[in-house]
């Protein structure tokens, strides 16, 4: 160590201001910091958060019509649909155009498509009307207002060019409220046809069904953690793989399991029946409904409540509790004024965690859920991979997403998400 | 150290051997098709010569029944990675309206029957669409469990909605083709009104109050195997699913199950190619064609599943069972036995209709 | 562990209590299942406070007693219902012999601090059986699983032969066609290239990253942290669908710009989408490791003239490998088990054995997946062990450790 004799700012070994070399020290650090994070940072932000914002992006982006229709949209912006009167011969003539084009190049079913979403019919009528326009000729068939109702007579339908002015804007708020059972209309937001009105529905299912499931979690995940976290190591760590080995096992084998379990003719009845519990012709319906779902994903989840309630109580001392009858509290009043307060933070790591996980589940409901107990994000999987609605996909995820990211936001706030050990 | 060693040692020669286990795979098409005993028939008749002939290594895909929806995004996305698809006629209709799938030219692009005929007209009307090229006839009908049906077993369509002679739950599948006319038909309107009724708003709101009426009491099925599967267990008394499926569980498992033929519905199965191919694939895919939908294979597939040929020529060849040894023709959904009464499926109206009454069906099913 | 209360002999009511209750209880089941509930309960409560007070008054001798316990009442459950009442019956002896000698001794109280009341120790044991009712319903399905795999029948039901133990029942061909099936073999083989590939990819960059974020004054960190956890939390299904547009872009560019082989590119996506799914494990469970990481020992090594990569494949490496390896693990069974982005960003050369699982759970009836699902099980058990091993050793270490 030198001595300091000098006044002035202190210096560093090599002489410049001890200030000025410890801000480098640190900028650094910081640079070193960065340059280890930055390739996975931008690989994630590369090939995962910029697909899920393309994806997103749907749900709002609506060009198809103005690409595959675009004399008609300029056109049919003047036509006033609430008057209740056809638009004139020009919109039909620039449709037909249109489709002339959209023809030929196989684009017209697909416009149909989209149209579909929002009024059933539509896609069956391009379909239809298309074989018929093809043979049309823009130079000799007009006029085609006569033609076009000759061909179908939804053409003649104030309705049909009602739902095509409404569904020509490029970037369309049209998702999102049908995600919300409203629809676009002429006349501006309207409720959604009783028919198609299913989503909300669906999102309070979901919402309860994740509530009950993460209930289920915490009742039967408590006493398994802390049996856990007060055993001696050795037995706990043997029990903890009875808790680790479901968790390892195929997701979709454990869901065929629990068809196997719950089904009329299935485990769980046979034996009920067997022991005479319940009558043969009496047997408990537990499959093909919100109970299946409900066991089914409780079983499936479980773990991920367990192991951040492990990690939590065995930080929490046991002679706390000692001391607490030691001064003459009950086995109830220490275990509530006491113990249980401390492993808050785990039971609510376990639920945000169970929560945001079963709110995305998908496949589990879909095999074991039956028409009653599927969730939100059954729908917006059969509208990616049956329907191809992915603007509705897009913006019903886009709600769910928003949803995960405010419960992320209270885990963050709750127990920081460095604080998660898994096992 | 010396676990992650090892651990590091093995992942190298796991990379090395995936790499270089990729780089001979160069020469292979994949097949798109239904899954189960279907695929299994395919494979004995068609895939395993064609692969001793050509040297082609197939690789199965058990996805038709998301064809539409996949070859749509593929399409989109740029990149189809399917070569030749097996999709129903009504699905192969709209796919050839969207030009998702290539236009197919059967006289110069097919083989020639046995007997010499031109494929056009081997095929016959079978050809409903300029991009499908049938490969067999099936029907979706119903199966029952002989135990569990008491002792006058089901023998009219309507009995599938009558659940006090029949109650138990029955399993149909999770879309609208068949269980609409199905619906219609047991509630009183004629069999060739059917598709002019289902094309109006209010016949689709018939069909599906009909259906409503049994709703509790249906278990859905998406995937061939549903139905097979729960008969088996007893879940289901009663189930629709493809007449091949129940001949498997039938005469191959032995499982107590008969058919109710009534009103089964025919429908065709075939190959698609998607539009869009690399010359070089396009050309792999037409020769698998060629050589699969030649007389001799049609037959030779009749010999795994009781599904009838497409092309005339095929019939007079059909036999016993490969491995069971029983005669086929009985079993086949065209025999005259099993078709007293059959339903004549509009495919035209079912490329057309799809998406609108898609759209109702799943909602109404999600109430 | 050590007794902690000296144990004496307990009155017989108290034993007639308790097995006479768990007599009651098991026989209340057989008694409903041969037609009159009540009966039963009564006669099984009679047979094991019978029992006890023959072995405690009469017989004196622990062994033979259990011994005769367990072989009488097996015997009688093979007389009444063949090989499956035989199990029944032995388990049911074996638990009411060891039972009655249990609380006779006064063995129960042994483990038990003395002060507890008898409230208290009923509590304790009566605890016991709820966690093991939860660990029971944890397990089960696993369970059942197992013996179904070698149904001789194509579909996932018990048959009566199986029931009655029967080896007619019973096959292995579910196992033969998975290994003889070339399906089955490829997407086996597909899946043991691409989860190792994904899991060192996510390794390497999350440990790396990991060690980053947990320095003190890196900027934004909280914001990192969520863009690095956020495959985890974004829905399955959206995530597979955004990376199917961009991973179609993606190996087109590949194929046509670079020039590389078709099948390369398709290993290539996927293993980078499921890189991408396996990561928050990485960086959650490293991160977690570093918390408790003494930074001292960085700076001892840096004082004593190593450089940076030396300290940290010497110094941190070794003690933070635990974590390491907790992590790999679970990016290596995400990638494993994880069957919805590959069905979107995979073609069908790339097919994993999940995605021939659910192809075979939805196309085909086949136990097949069931005796997949079997070895499986095998393998994470043999995971899990190697897992508990090195968690011994590492604590061996941390002994060692200067702290």
């Amino acid at each position: 160590m030198s001595e300091t004799t000098h006044t002035g700012p202190v210096l560093a070994a090599d002489g410049t201001p001890l200030k000025k070399s410890l801000a480098r020290a640190l900028r650094v650090e910081k640079m070193r910091a960065l340059l280890m994070i930055a390739p996975l940072l931008l690989f994630v932000m590369f090939s995962f958060i910029w697909p899920i914002g393309e994806m997103l992006f749907r749900s709002v982006d609506n060009r198809e019509v103005g690409e595959v229709l675009p004399k008609t949209v300029a056109v049919l912006k003047d036509w006033d649909g609430t008057s209740g009167e056809l638009p004139d011969e020009t919109v039909y003539q620039a449709f037909t155009a249109d489709m002339l084009v959209a023809i030929d190049a196989k684009q017209h079913t697909k416009l149909g498509r989209r149209l579909n979403f929002e009024k059933t019919g539509i896609s069956s009528l391009f379909r239809k009307s298309g074989r018929k326009i093809k043979k049309l000729d823009l130079e000799t068939d007009g006029p085609f207002k006569e033609a076009l109702i000759k061909i179908d007579k939804k053409w003649g339908d104030v309705e049909t060019w009602k739902a095509i002015q409404t569904h020509s804007v490029n970037y369309t708020n049209g998702y999102y409220l049908n995600a919300i059972d409203m629809q676009r209309t002429p006349e501006g937001v309207a409720v959604q046809s009783e028919s198609k009105r299913i989503m909300m529905t669906l999102f309070k299912r979901t919402l309860w069904m994740s509530l009950v499931i993460t209930g289920m979690c915490v009742l039967l995940g408590y006493p398994v953690a802390w049996i856990l976290a007060n055993l001696p190591a050795r037995s706990a760590n043997l029990l903890m793989i009875l808790v680790l080995l479901p968790f390892w096992t195929s997701l979709l084998v454990r869901t065929s399991a629990w068809k196997v379990m719950l089904q009329q003719q299935g485990v769980i009845n046979e034996v009920l029946v067997w022991l005479g519990l319940v009558a043969t012709d009496d047997r408990l319906v537990i499959i093909n409904n919100a109970t299946g779902t409900v066991i089914a994903m409780t079983h499936i989840l479980l773990p991920f409540m367990i192991l951040p309630m492990y990690s939590v109580m065995q930080t929490i001392q046991p002679t706390y509790l000692r001391a607490a009858k030691s001064l003459g509290a009950t086995n109830w009043t220490a275990f509530w004024r006491v113990y249980f307060p401390q492993s808050i933070p785990g039971i609510g790591a376990g639920s945000i965690l169970v929560f945001i996980l079963s709110i995305g589940y998908y496949i589990t409901p879909e095999i074991v859920g039956g028409a009653k107990g599927v969730f939100i994000s059954n729908r917006i999987a059969y509208h990616i991979s049956i329907s191809g609605n992915w603007g509705l996909a897009a913006a019903l995820g886009a709600i769910l997403l928003a949803a995960v990211l405010v419960l992320y936001w209270a885990y963050d706030k709750i127990v920081g998400i460095d604080n998660v050990k898994l096992g | 150290m010396k676990f992650t060693k090892t651990l590091m040692a093995t992942t190298a020669l796991t990379m090395v051997a995936g790499v270089s286990g990729a780089a001979d795979m160069a020469d292979e098409m994949t097949i798109v098709s239904w899954g189960g005993a279907y695929s299994k028939s395919q494979l004995k008749a068609y895939h395993e010569p064609y692969a001793e002939k050509s040297g082609v290594n197939i690789i199965n895909d058990d996805s038709s029944a998301e064809a539409v929806a996949k070859l749509r995004a593929m399409n989109e996305a740029g990149n189809v990675t399917w070569d030749v698809v097996d999709v129903v006629a009504a699905d192969a209709m709209r796919l050839c309206d969207e030009g998702l799938a290539m236009e197919i030219d059967a006289d110069t692009q097919l083989a020639d029957g046995d007997n010499g005929m031109k494929a056009s007209e081997d095929f016959g009307e079978l050809l409903v669409s300029d991009c499908f090229i049938p490969q067999i006839v099936y029907s979706t009908t119903f199966g029952y469990r002989t135990d569990l049906v008491g002792d006058t077993p089901p023998s009219k369509i309507c009995d599938v909605f009558d659940l006090e002679a029949y109650p138990g739950k029955r399993s149909l599948e999770k879309r609208p083709i068949n269980n609409m006319e199905w619906a219609l038909l047991c509630d009183g309107v004629a069999k060739e009104d059917v598709y002019e009724v289902l094309a109006t708003p209010e016949g689709q709101d018939k069909a599906l109050a009909k259906l409503d009426t049994i709703k509790d009491s249906v278990v859905w099925w998406s995937a061939g195997a549903d139905t097979p599967q729960l008969l088996a267990d007893g879940e289901v008394i009663m189930g629709s699913t493809y007449n091949g499926r129940l001949f498997s569980v039938i005469e191959e498992q032995k499982q107590p199950v008969a058919m109710l033929w009534d009103a089964q519905v025919f429908d065709l199965d075939g190959w698609i190619i998607p539009a869009g191919l690399s010359d070089e694939r396009k050309a792999r895919a037409l020769d698998y064609i060629m050589f699969a939908t030649d007389t001799q294979r049609l037959a030779d597939q009749a010999k795994y599943i009781a599904y009838g040929p497409a092309r005339k020529s095929s019939a007079p060849l059909v036999s016993k069972h490969a491995d069971l040894g029983i005669d086929m023709a009985p079993h086949m959904p065209t025999d005259p036995d099993n078709a007293k009464n059959t339903f004549l499926y509009n495919y035209e109206f079912w490329a057309d209709y799809r998406d609108d009454i898609d759209a109702k069906f799943q909602a109404w099913l999600a109430k | 562990m050590a007794a902690l209360t000296p144990i004496s002999r307990k009155p017989f009511w108290l034993v007639a209590l308790v097995v006479g209750l768990f007599g009651a209880f098991i026989g209340l089941f057989v008694g409903t299942a041969n037609g009159s509930g009540p009966i039963g309960a009564i006669c099984g409560a009679a047979l094991l406070v019978g029992l006890a007070f023959l072995y405690i008054n009469v017989l004196k001798d622990e062994r033979a007693g259990r011994g005769i316990t367990f072989a009488g009442l097996g015997i009688a459950g093979f007389a009444g219902a063949g090989i499956p009442g035989a199990v029944l019956g032995a388990i049911f002896g074996a638990v009411g012999g060891w039972m009655i000698y249990w609380i006779y001794e006064g063995r129960y109280r042994s483990y038990l601090p003395p002060y507890l009341t008898a409230g208290q120790v009923l509590w304790h044991y009566a605890f016991r059986v709820i966690c093991g009712a939860i660990f029971i319903f944890l397990i089960t399905p696993i369970l059942v699983v197992m013996p179904l795999s070698f149904n001789a029948e194509n579909f996932f039901t018990f048959t009566p032969e199986m029931l009655r133990f029967d080896p007619e029942g019973y096959s292995l061909k579910h196992y033969r066609d998975f290994f003889s099936n070339n399906e089955w073999q490829r997407s086996f083989k597909n899946s043991l290239i691409i989860a190792p590939i994904a899991t060192v990819i996510s390794v390497s960059l999350g440990t790396m990253a990991a060690i980053g974020l947990s320095q003190s004054h890196v900027p934004a960190r909280r914001a990192i942290m969520a863009i690095l956890i956020s495959p985890m939390i974004v829905p399955l299904i959206i995530s597979a669908t955004g990376m199917f547009f961009f991973y179609s872009q993606f190996g087109n560019w590949m194929e046509s710009t670079l020039g590389l082989d078709k099948n390369l590119v398709g290993y290539i996506k996927v293993i980078l989408a499921h890189a991408v799914l396996g990561i928050p494990f990485v960086i959650i469970t490293v991160t977690a490791t570093l918390v408790g990481f003494d930074r001292s020992l960085t700076r001892a090594a840096a004082n004593m003239g190593a450089d940076p990569i030396t300290t940290f494949f010497r110094v941190q490496m070794p003690l933070i490998l635990p974590g390491v390896i907790s992590g790999g693990l679970f990016a290596f069974i995400t990638s494993f088990d994880e069957v919805v982005v590959v069905l979107f960003v995979g073609s069908a050369s790339q097919k994993t054995l999940p995605w021939q699982m659910f192809t075979g759970l939805r196309e085909q009836i086949s136990p097949t997946i069931l005796a997949v699902a079997t070895i499986l099980v095998f393998i994470s058990i043999c995971l899990l062990t190697t897992l508990e091993m090195l968690r011994r050793r590492s604590e061996r270490l941390r002994g060692m450790s200067p702290s």
